[in-house]
């Protein structure tokens, strides 16, 4: 049971993450909160891909010719995930940037970021 | 030249987008055009690439970058895509001229060059995630799609920001679904091209990692391409936001998704890891019975013209889903041509509804009274679309039914049979009401047509109404011309296990 | 088989004056009308000339668009289309005269409407009858329902906004339980193509077999009117009369119990229908309309509502001899099929001409109009004898076959119901030609005051032409002949 946990921590730290991250996004009523547990559900998406490239062992994926004429696969980090994720966190930079945006337009519109008030503004 | 069309298609919206925004900022009147013609151009590469597609019988692909695949990113132009892309293309160009009065209308002045550049933008998210071979490359264009569509939606009236919010939250979530599919599949084998991981997969169907990635993958597309039951952000969004924007977004996006679904479940999976070794297709098509339903009774039920078309959305997703779900080559067929004629329904219907909004002042179809003779045009394509969504031949709604229909009785699946007639029906009643509104209302005229009193009526321009009736005309075209379209096209799209 | 491009111009002819009459306008009404007038010409002149080729035994195909996989929109000239084309494009010829006069008189409004849409109807109707296979057919069916519906829904009163409704529910349910059945043919059979004697046997279980006959003859059967599923034509009576003339006696209807027959004979077949022992459940169906609707029409005292329940009797009556499958009895039906359509016609064109002149809608008003109106009320005399199965009047001639068949089926019950029908005309008629001439005219006292010339004149050509094809059957529009070939091709000729 332990040897599940400890093996594969960083399956659950992943798990646990994008739980918090979904409670945010779906229960609570503030809309910088559902803001902020997006955000983290996202990143803990990068950090399932990058912890899924890690080696034991393994050094960081830059090739020194001299040292080494043939390459290790085994030496090496995964370098893919990171390069994914490089882009993935751009991608969530730009979804907050639009979604700050977004929710200034509405703090100045309805004065207020509950949704549940924003609904009965609506509603009138 | 004509090798470098497939990456064409993406670079020059996403270049182009730039330098919409920065000339923009000092000519205003010049984006416009460069929105046009960059469309046009896009039009001319969708159009090569399938004609080489078509005249070779080879698909095209294009290494970016010049790394072989599985280690560079490829674009493919296949029978598949190369069908949607060129349908893609020709709806873009034509609602980008039907936005241009809509803008002026619409947008604040300031907010041109922005609105234009995004709207290159999500051109091309829309053409890229169409011609990607790459699945990681499709999340990437997938999310700039949807990003765009926020800022675009967000620009609307009255809720639309909330509205678009709420959209960001739900479709983040789908986003992030598929990236995490993505990723299990990406654990287990490797790799991210798409005919790559078609190899690779077959002897690891029995992995549980295979089907969680499967899975996932499924939820992200079906937010996406507003699957019921996790279609709820498509009614406020697209009713909410501006006309030139729905015009854009409410034909293409939702099909799109419907590809990249038809793409994962029979090219990137072999088709019977989805019909024979996990129920997927089943429950799919469960799914899609009770979506089509759904929607039918929600859209009888609005009044709002547009929010009633966002409805119609959801329930003809729900048709691709049941051709999906019948499992075998006519359904699938079905499914496939009705992507394409979809694209050319909801654009009419949106342009449409768009043009009366802007003209006859409502949307409200109960003060539709007397609109065939302020718009008769208008209201033509209205009609025509409209026989098309309840399937009434020579329309190429009809064939699309016919094949779904087909497919259906061939897989004995008689509850999808039945639901597939009944949402004609429903679809019937749910348009006859508003011609019967529109061409029959009892005289005398109500006083208020909708309009605030002392402004002049306002005809819909040439440029809101050539689009509306090339629309119209496609529309009839597609169905006449239906035979060599699946003859061609489609019958290859298919994969051959069927 | 050869190619020929009539069968397209007696299609494509009404939709191109349709076309023309929408941009000529209400701004040029005589140009219009003479567009309508054109149209309806060419039409009859291009299924006319089909004539001569189709009775020595050719048939004549034009291919629409193919679609692949033994589909194709195709539109297929045979004996028993043709019957049906040359009675729906030269009645159109009449009713076009008539409308004018109708609609000019009473003064109608959206009249471009009006004859748009009677022209796409009538293209409709040309496709219907020329149709080669099923999916053409279905598509022109569709297209009568949706070119109709304005038709019923002209007056715009909130009465004729509801029958409207009513028909399109009716009608397009009925278009829903028609799609399933082709879609199963074409799965089952992998063709659609109409074939005299059927060609469905041997695909299939009965069981689906006898669900799918089931699922065509309701969706017909609705546009055919037979009970339970007719209530839809009495509202429609609502619509202006060259409407009820044309569409609701001859052209709709007459179209579904033309796909119905068209289902019997050449999808199924009558050895089909032996084996499935499907005639004698149809037969006695439609018998239960036959009289049901004969009753009804006892009942009615506005003529329009009269006429429809007698519609709905003959309509019925064309059902049961196709479907007691005799070689009688479905000669019967083919002569039926065109000289009801004569007859009724020249009946609504009166009724018409009746609310012209004298805004009168009700039979109990109608003592002594006679007098007044003796050209319309001895049209409606022989148009009403003809019905009844009185010579000299064609209708004797087609219900002696019906009978003769009834005999050679074998079961005396259809015989009666025949008889019985015929009697019950006669019970609504007579009291309607009686009181016209007869009684006093207390409450239409006064000289003669006809209808206008060109409301009175089609319906004495109507009933003239009634008697002619009583003595000649074959005259101008061969409906013997064509009549003839269509048994010889379903029995193998006596």
């Amino acid at each position: 049971m332990t040897d599940l946990i400890l093996s594969n921590y960083n399956y659950w730290v992943y798990v646990v993450l994008i739980m918090i991250g979904f409670y945010g996004m779906m229960a609570k009523n503030n809309l910088m909160k559902k803001l902020i547990g997006m955000n983290i559900f996202q990143w803990s998406i990068i950090l399932f891909y990058i912890s899924i490239g890690a080696k034991k062992g393994g050094t960081i994926p830059v090739v020194d010719p001299s040292l080494h004429p043939a390459i290790r696969a085994l030496d090496y980090v995964n370098p893919l995930p990171h390069v994914l994720m490089l882009t993935a966190i751009v991608v969530g930079v730009a979804t907050t940037g639009i979604a700050l945006t977004l929710l200034i337009l509405i703090y100045r519109k309805y004065g207020t970021l509950e949704e549940d008030e924003i609904l009965e503004a609506l509603k009138k | 030249m004509m090798l470098h069309f497939p990456v064409l298609l993406v670079v020059v919206p996403l270049v182009m987008s730039f330098f919409i925004f920065v000339f923009g900022l000092f000519q205003r009147r010049i984006c416009f055009p460069l929105t046009l013609v960059t469309l046009a151009a896009c039009l001319l590469f969708a159009g090569g690439s399938f004609w080489t597609v078509l005249s070779t019988g080879q698909p095209v692909h294009y290494h970016l970058g010049a790394w072989a695949p599985p280690w560079g990113i490829e674009y493919v132009v296949d029978h598949l895509n190369g069908l949607v892309l060129v349908g893609l293309a020709i709806v873009a160009l034509l609602a980008a001229i039907y936005a241009k009065t809509m803008v002026e209308r619409e947008i604040p002045v300031a907010k041109h060059a922005p609105f234009y550049a995004l709207y290159m933008l999500q051109a091309t998210g829309l053409f890229g995630m169409t011609v990607t071979g790459d699945m990681f490359n499709l999340y990437v264009l997938l999310e700039i799609a949807s990003f765009s569509a926020y800022a675009l939606i967000g620009m609307g009236e009255g809720a639309a920001p909330f509205a678009a919010f709420r959209y960001m939250i739900f479709g983040t979530l789908g986003a992030c679904a598929y990236l995490l599919g993505v990723g299990y599949l990406y654990i287990i084998t490797g790799s991210l091209n798409m005919a790559d991981l078609q190899q690779i997969l077959t002897p690891l169907y029995q992995s549980q990692v295979v089907s969680v990635g499967f899975a996932f993958l499924l939820v992200g597309t079906g937010v996406k391409m507003a699957y019921f039951p996790v279609h709820t952000w498509l009614p406020d969004s697209y009713t909410l936001a501006p006309s030139s924007v729905s015009v854009l977004l409410a034909p293409l996006f939702t099909k799109v998704g419907a590809y990249v679904l038809i793409r994962i479940l029979f090219t990137v999976f072999d088709p019977s890891f989805s019909t024979t070794l996990l129920p997927a297709t089943q429950v799919l098509g469960w799914i899609a019975v009770a979506g089509i339903l759904f929607s039918s009774i929600m859209a009888l039920a609005q009044t709002d013209l547009k929010r009633m078309l966002c409805y119609l959305i959801v329930t003809e997703i729900g048709y691709i889903g049941i051709g999906v779900a019948s499992g075998n080559r006519l359904g699938l067929t079905g499914s496939i041509f009705h992507i394409l004629n979809d694209m050319f329904m909801m654009a009419g219907l949106f342009m449409t509804a768009g043009a009366i909004q802007a003209h006859f002042r409502t949307r409200k179809t109960d003060e539709f009274a007397g609109l065939h003779r302020k718009m008769p045009v208008t209201s033509a394509v209205l009609v025509i679309a409209g026989l098309s969504v309840i399937g009434v031949p020579p329309t190429c709604g009809f064939f699309s039914k016919w094949y779904l229909l087909l497919g259906t009785i061939q897989a004995e699946q008689w509850v999808f049979m039945g639901t597939l007639l009944l949402g004609s029906l429903l679809n019937a009643i749910l348009f006859f009401r508003i011609f019967e509104r529109s061409y029959f209302e009892p005289r005398p005229d109500p006083p208020h047509l909708g309009r605030e009193p002392g402004t002049r009526f306002e005809r819909a321009a040439m440029s809101e109404l050539v689009p509306m009736i090339l629309t119209a005309a496609f529309i009839i075209l597609l169905g006449l011309f239906s035979g060599y379209i699946v003859q061609y096209s489609i019958a290859y799209a298919v994969p051959k296990g069927f | 088989m050869t190619d020929s491009a009539l069968p397209l111009i007696a299609v494509l002819a009404p939709m191109i004056g349709a076309a023309l009459i929408l941009m000529t306008g209400t701004k040029r009404p005589n140009l219009r009308e003479f567009w309508t007038i054109l149209a309806s010409v060419v039409q009859f002149a291009a299924v006319y000339g089909m004539i001569p080729q189709v009775i020595q035994g050719q048939t004549l195909k034009f291919t629409l668009v193919p679609l692949g996989s033994g589909v194709a929109l195709e539109l297929r000239v045979d004996p028993f289309g043709m019957i049906f084309a040359l009675l729906a494009s030269f009645l159109w010829i009449m009713v076009s005269v008539y409308s004018i006069g109708y609609m000019r008189s009473l003064k109608e409004h959206a009249q471009t409407r009006f004859y748009f849409c009677f022209a796409m109807a009538l293209s409709g109707a040309a496709g219907v009858a020329l149709s080669g296979n099923l999916l053409t057919l279905y598509m022109f069916y569709e297209i009568l329902t949706v070119a109709t519906f304005p038709l019923v829904a002209h007056k715009e009163t909130p009465e004729a906004l509801k029958a409207a409704r009513k028909y399109l529910v009716y009608l397009l349910t009925g278009a829903v339980f028609v799609l399933f059945s082709i879609a199963a043919t074409y799965y089952l059979t992998g063709s659609l193509d109409f074939v005299a004697g059927g060609f469905v046997a041997g695909h299939g279980s009965a069981e689906l077999l006898r669900i799918i006959f089931a699922g065509f003859i309701i969706g017909f059967g609705t546009k055919a009117a037979i009970m339970p599923l007719h209530e839809w034509l009495p509202s429609a009576m609502v619509a202006p009369t060259p409407v009820s003339a044309l569409l609701h006696a001859v052209a709709v209807v007459k179209a579904g119990v033309f796909c119905c027959l068209r289902v019997i004979f050449y999808v199924y077949g009558p050895k089909t229908l032996n084996d499935l022992n499907l005639w004698i459940v149809l037969a006695v169906v439609v018998s239960f309309t036959v009289i049901a609707a004969n009753l009804f029409a006892l009942t009615q005292d506005n003529l329009k509502r009269r006429l429809a329940f007698s519609t709905i009797n003959n309509l019925a009556v064309i059902i049961l001899g196709a479907s007691l499958i005799t070689f009688d009895s479905v000669r019967g039906a083919l002569l039926h099929l065109p000289f009801h359509g004569f007859m009724k016609i020249t009946l609504f064109m009166c009724a018409g001409s009746i609310y012209v002149a004298t805004k009168k809608e009700l039979i109990s008003e109608m003592d002594g109009i006679g007098r007044q109106m003796p050209v319309t009320m001895a049209a409606f005399t022989v148009g009403a004898a003809g019905l009844v199965g009185i010579p000299p009047v064609c209708g004797f001639l087609s219900k002696w076959f019906l009978c003769l068949g009834a005999l050679q089926a074998g079961e005396i019950l259809f015989l009666f119901v025949f008889l019985a029908s015929a009697l019950l005309d006669a019970a609504y008629f007579f009291p309607i030609v009686f009181n016209a001439f007869f009684k006093t005219g207390r409450r239409n006292p006064g000289p003669v005051r006809e209808a206008p010339f060109l409301v009175a004149a089609p319906l004495a050509v109507t009933a003239l032409l009634s008697v002619i094809f009583f003595a000649f059957p074959d005259a101008l529009l061969r409906f013997y002949s064509l009549g003839d070939l269509v048994v010889k091709s379903l029995f193998g000729g006596r």
